[in-house]
């Protein structure tokens, strides 16, 4: 039975943490219709930033409690001229080419902004462990765990019930749905869809850097940490559908759990059972569980 | 009269450009592969690089100490073809023919990731290159295969997982049940292996709670952690390296893993200078070898500790010691090489004659190429437990294994000489 609760509590520490980092993923793939592998990138951005101006905020002294509020706004600082500058300077005169030209752009936009971060930042790694042991732990079948955790669950729900409110219940949310069903028909009407385009690719690359910066604390912010976070974030959303928030949630929670099964009663399979999972779904669902239907054209 | 003195300043002038050309040719030049990138790069391949730009400058100014002290290789000046390790093993293959045939190195040294050293080595046998293998640890490579060009100056991962379980053993004699944690791939798989084993012979009957195997550069290990929490095993053991090591520290320290079980690191010394007091106290620390911590105070350590901390500004961790001693192993090989060919520049085969069976003192120790045909080194080794003393963490309670009592012997796997329950000779 202890062990059974240590899978669920396993489970959703790990789908939380997932469904952040796959978040905006899903977003600006639902909106606009790419694949965007600089993802990775600002989740590395994010990552760095939130650890290097931490450690420097700790460093000279200043409440440790305010450290998460530094954490999040670094983040967002350092990461949000970047993504502002990628969709107006480069996405932006592309949007009429086809989408694999748009995943290939994107792709060597990964590959330049790693070396960006190495330029900026160095290769040697930056920790900022105090946030993670600060509001000490709790208990759950006679083990310990950081209470941080708890906030990493939090932030997932807000962000996935705070996205879903923003979409299904504001004027703004409304029409970015219009853009997400019909761009052209939406223009005719008088939205301003390259605004929505400007602020959706903003608003997933900003996510992606907030889940960087909520997983510095637990890890050593190293060159290279944005590759292992698309490919998982991938399979997420293409379990759940791609573009589909739902879906990401779905596929987050599955993965999450199914991992934490397979760790605690078959190790030996955890390696494959991820990818076990996106196969199995793909077979039987080959858009994924939430995909959209396409409107037909003519 | 006037054009024939011209024509021989100009011809004088040409040979002296010639001369200087052919003394260009005649540099050694070193292709060197580690990690520049990747979350590999910080705690093995930058340090690495950094004792190879430090041994090959001075070495190059003929201020190593004796008998280092030789200009160069044999007094020729050593130059540097750098490869960054990052990629996958399709890369490296391409990379190693590129540094051979395009590049035309001398020589290689390098390689961190083991399965990248399973890799190379058959390539570097194809080509006729002799490479030096300075920091990956899978027993396998002269174990499944002899080479007549390839070479490894550090020990394999079986020293570090004997002398894991020899020090655990010495610790926790009534120790009764082990866990691991390690990567799932090729040195991950062996040090595990080669560790469970051990136990097995030393403590007949132990039980093995679980074998953890997460993906490499996995990152997120709450999941396993709870498993090893959950198994209450005596003994952790893990054999995580890079980033991985820093993260499983970082996520296992707040949930009193360390403290929960006796936790075995064994490439725990990386994590020493860069974490600190984030290390719990009584976690067990290796260093892959007699190397950081566990160096012996010798003057080849002096000179080496001392200028790559005036120079870097941190002191050398374990890759950059076995980046040294590679270096210097193959240099006096080289010049063993050359003096019995007469003083002419060695062939790869001559240097590779020259280094089988070698015997050589290094920032590390003694090293011997005693096993695979005289192609692999052994070296002593030791283990420590870390202690917070006044901030700083010290490693206590440090245990030195002879050479002999942690590597099998010539011509014996690891694996059948563990089962044999580490027997020398007939």
């Amino acid at each position: 039975m202890n062990q059974l609760l240590s899978v669920g509590v396993d489970g959703v520490i790990y789908s939380a943490w997932l469904f952040i980092a796959a978040l905006g993923l899903t977003l600006i793939y639902g909106v606009m219709k790419i694949v965007n592998v600089t993802h990775g990138s600002f989740y590395a951005i994010g990552a760095y930033a939130a650890a290097s101006i931490t450690a420097a905020w700790l460093a000279r002294g200043y409440p440790p409690m305010l450290s998460y509020a530094v954490l999040v706004l670094a983040a967002m600082l350092v990461a949000a001229p970047f993504a502002i500058l990628i969709e107006r300077a480069i996405l932006r005169p592309l949007y009429a080419r086809d989408e694999v030209v748009i995943l290939l752009v994107t792709y060597a936009l990964f590959l330049i902004l790693e070396d960006v971060v190495k330029l900026v930042w160095g290769v040697n790694p930056y920790f900022i462990a105090e946030p993670y042991a600060l509001l000490g732990s709790f208990q759950v079948a006679g083990m310990a765990y950081p209470t941080y955790n708890l906030i990493l669950v939090a932030v997932a729900l807000f962000f996935g019930l705070g996205l879903a409110w923003l979409l299904h219940s504001t004027r703004a949310g409304k029409l970015l749905l219009a853009v997400i069903h019909d761009p052209e028909v939406s223009r005719a009407m008088g939205i301003n869809v390259g605004r929505y385009y400007l602020a959706t690719f903003a608003l997933g690359s900003l996510l992606a850097a907030l889940a960087g910066a909520f997983t510095a604390p637990t890890v050593s912010v190293v060159p290279g940490l944005g590759v292992e976070v698309i490919v998982l974030s991938f399979a997420v959303v293409v379990i759940g559908g791609l573009g589909s928030l739902p879906g990401a949630a779905v596929g987050a929670v599955m993965v999450g759990l199914v991992r934490s099964l397979s760790v605690h009663y078959m190790p030996q399979v955890e390696l494959f059972v991820i990818y076990f999972v996106m196969a199995a779904v793909l077979a039987v669902r080959p858009r994924g569980l939430f995909s959209l239907a396409e409107p037909r054209r003519i | 009269m006037r054009f024939m003195n011209r024509l021989a300043v100009a011809l004088t002038a040409a040979l002296a450009a010639t001369a200087a050309t052919g003394a260009m040719a005649q540099n050694v030049k070193i292709g060197i592969v580690a990690f520049i990138s990747g979350p590999a790069a910080a705690p093995f391949g930058v340090p690495a690089k950094n004792a190879a730009d430090f041994v090959i400058d001075e070495l190059n100014a003929g201020k190593g100490p004796a008998p280092y002290n030789k200009k160069g290789f044999g007094g020729a000046a050593l130059e540097t073809v750098v490869v960054d390790e990052a990629g996958s093993t399709t890369t490296q293959v391409t990379e190693f023919r590129n540094l051979v045939q395009r590049h035309n190195v001398d020589l290689v040294i390098g390689y961190i990731s083991s399965g990248n050293c399973l890799a190379i080595a058959p390539v570097a046998e194809e080509l006729k290159k002799f490479t030096n293998f300075f920091d990956c640890g899978t027993p396998r490579i002269f174990e499944d295969a002899a080479y007549k060009y390839v070479f490894r100056t550090s020990p394999t991962a079986t020293m570090d997982s004997v002398g894991a379980a020899l020090y655990v053993k010495d610790a926790k004699p009534n120790i009764k049940s082990i866990a691991g944690l390690n990567q799932n791939y090729a040195w991950g798989q062996d040090s595990w292996g080669d560790f469970e084993l051990a136990m097995k012979v030393l403590v007949p009957g132990i039980e093995v709670k679980t074998s953890q195997m997460p993906k490499l550069f996995a990152g997120q290990y709450n999941a396993e952690i709870s498993a090893l929490l959950g198994a209450k095993a005596d003994v952790i053991h893990s054999s995580f390296w890079n980033g991985d090591l820093e993260a499983l520290i970082l996520q296992g320290g707040p949930r009193g893993l360390m403290k929960s079980s006796l936790t075995v690191l064994t490439t725990g010394e990386t994590a020493m200078h860069k974490l600190g007091s984030q290390i719990p106290d009584g976690t067990v620390l290796g260093a892959r070898g007699p190397f950081g911590p566990y160096a012996p105070d010798n003057r080849f350590n002096q000179w080496f500790s001392k200028g790559f901390e005036a120079r870097f500004k941190s002191p050398p961790n374990y890759a950059s010691y076995q980046m040294a001693q590679a270096i210097l192993g193959v240099k006096l090989a080289w010049e063993k090489a050359q003096d019995a060919a007469g003083g002419k520049r060695p062939t790869n085969e001559q240097v590779g004659s020259a280094l089988e069976n070698m015997t050589f003192e290094g920032p590390g120790g003694t090293v011997r190429m005693a096993i695979g045909k005289g192609h692999q080194a052994i070296m002593e080794t030791a283990y420590g437990t870390t202690k917070l003393v006044n901030g700083k963490l010290t490693l206590v309670d440090v245990k030195r294994y002879p050479a002999e009592k942690v590597n099998p012997p010539e011509g014996v796997k690891s694996a059948d000489w563990i089962k044999s329950g580490f027997k020398q000779g007939n």
